[in-house]
């Protein structure tokens, strides 16, 4: 089991430890709600150094990556990110990631820790000789701070201003005299930064953080406000054995041009089923794989995700499908083990007051 | 912590015994051991308990489990209080976070069950 930089500290914070993607990970410190809580309503900080991150450049690089990913690269500012996913042949998703322009030529990939090691082979395979591929997961340190109080605390940290980062904006800077990466991104739904920095200097940003008032958040936490928003969670929502087709995600995918996968990705005929939300009636959770039936018992559908949403006060779910009964107030069952949960197709996000995308000046 | 005047069993439920009634809830060992409560399924007023039978079932935001009752008997009330605030069973377990309560059928069984300082030990050797 591999341990990333931050471990010590989340053993002397009394966090739970979990395996997680081969990292012993913290699943959470003083428990899932009130490190909720922290990032609903005050500022949470995430190890990710578990996630991996590639550098991809040369001359070839935006052609090479146009046809490996799923979004449109060309078009991408260097200073900004975009989400996109890694497709087999079949349109399957091998990994969910965020690219980053650096440079004209040059790029940071952030992927899955558990699929990096495949997602780096699928690249090394598929990329032109012009084109040069390095693994700095390694020697990448990486903290998210997410919440209200986030921008404050990053702003006071920092040599130089994060007043200009917009949503999905990222710039370098310096903290302690080291240079590191704010990027205005997250998994949580808050407004905050993913920052990336050296392994040998992560700690002193994790307590620099945590000094000055985020609360440490475990992969609990992270896991229940990731599906308040309705974001995917590889291995859950996204596998390679089901077309990307059927997560959604338009931003995600380009139909304007073709990349591994493309032919199935935009085949309409491959979305037989659709990633929807659903409302539970109380607080019971639907967990990952029960099936969906409609009223009149038929299996119309899978879990892929599900738990009691601390913001809401009751259960909400991810589950793929059929078409025909996706839309928005359909009215199914879970069937759960030995009971079933009534509940309504319903509008992602679950929970509509996040900050993510406000003016980064509200909260400085 | 772990209150003296009650009875535990191996499954992390206590009973108070009072006369034929016992009073039924899950040890601060076994709610830290879920985390946040955030869903109770009590077992019906009027069913009938085995000891050691299923009697519900309790979820936190990571996991579900069944509720096994520590004594057989009928039951007599539920906590209605915790159906929208399961959160009592972490902060109060001995006390406000109460589950159900039980006309026992048979009260030897609560000479089967372990004393404070057994169940202390029992969850030290368990790990």
């Amino acid at each position: 089991m591999k341990k990333t930089p931050l471990y010590n500290s989340h053993i002397a914070l009394g966090a739970k430890m979990s395996p997680f993607a081969g990292f012993e990970m913290p699943l959470q410190y003083g428990g899932i709600i009130k490190e909720h809580g922290a990032a609903r309503g005050g500022a949470a900080v995430f190890d990710t150094c578990h996630m991996g991150e590639f550098r991809v450049c040369g001359g070839a690089a935006v052609r090479d990556l146009e046809r490996v990913l799923s979004c449109d690269v060309a078009d991408l500012r260097v200073g900004a990110c975009r989400y996109g996913f890694m497709c087999n042949a079949g349109g399957g998703v091998m990994d969910d990631l965020i690219i980053y322009r650096m440079a004209e030529s040059e790029f940071m990939l952030v992927v899955n820790a558990g699929t990096a090691d495949g997602d780096f082979e699928w690249l090394a395979a598929n990329v032109t000789g012009g084109t040069s591929l390095e693994n700095i997961s390694e020697k990448t340190g990486k903290i998210d701070i997410n919440g209200p109080a986030a921008p404050k605390i990053v702003a006071s940290m920092m040599s130089g201003p994060v007043t200009g980062l917009k949503y999905y904006g990222f710039a370098k800077n310096s903290c302690r005299g080291g240079e590191v990466i704010v990027s205005r991104t997250g998994y949580t739904g808050e407004i905050g930064f993913e920052i990336y920095c050296g392994a040998d200097t992560v700690m002193d940003l994790w307590d620099d953080c945590i000094g000055r008032g985020a609360v440490p958040a475990g992969l609990g936490a992270r896991d229940v406000l990731r599906l308040e928003m309705g974001y995917p969670l590889y291995g859950h929502e996204l596998t390679a054995e089901r077309c990307a087709a059927q997560a959604g995600f338009p931003r995600a995918v380009s139909r304007k041009k073709e990349f591994i996968g493309s032919d199935r990705v935009l085949d309409p005929a491959a979305a037989g089923q659709t990633l929807a939300g659903i409302a539970l009636d109380g607080r019971r959770a639907a967990r990952h794989g029960d099936a969906l039936a409609s009223q009149d018992g038929k299996t119309v559908g899978v879990v892929t995700s599900g738990s009691f949403s601390p913001a809401l006060g009751f259960a909400v779910a991810l589950a793929y499908v059929d078409n025909v009964f996706s839309d928005i107030g359909t009215e199914l069952r879970v069937i759960s083990g030995k009971t079933e949960i009534p509940g309504k197709i319903c509008e992602l996000p679950f929970y509509k007051n996040a900050t993510a995308r406000s003016d980064i000046n509200l909260y400085l | 912590m772990t209150p003296d005047d009650l009875k535990y069993s191996k499954t992390h439920e206590w009973a108070r015994a009072d006369g034929d009634v016992a009073t039924v809830g899950i040890t601060d060992h076994a709610q830290d051991t879920l985390g946040d409560i955030t869903f109770v399924e009590p077992p019906k007023v009027g069913a009938a308990l085995r000891k050691g039978g299923e009697a519900g079932v309790i979820e936190s935001v990571k996991a579900a489990s069944d509720l096994l009752s520590p004594v057989s008997g009928e039951v007599l009330s539920v906590n209605g209080a915790l159906s929208s605030a399961p959160e009592a069973i972490n902060s109060e377990p001995y006390g406000a976070g109460w589950l159900f309560t039980v006309k026992m059928t048979d009260k030897a069984e609560l000479g089967t069950l372990m004393d404070a300082a057994a169940y202390n030990k029992f969850v030290e050797t368990e790990g």
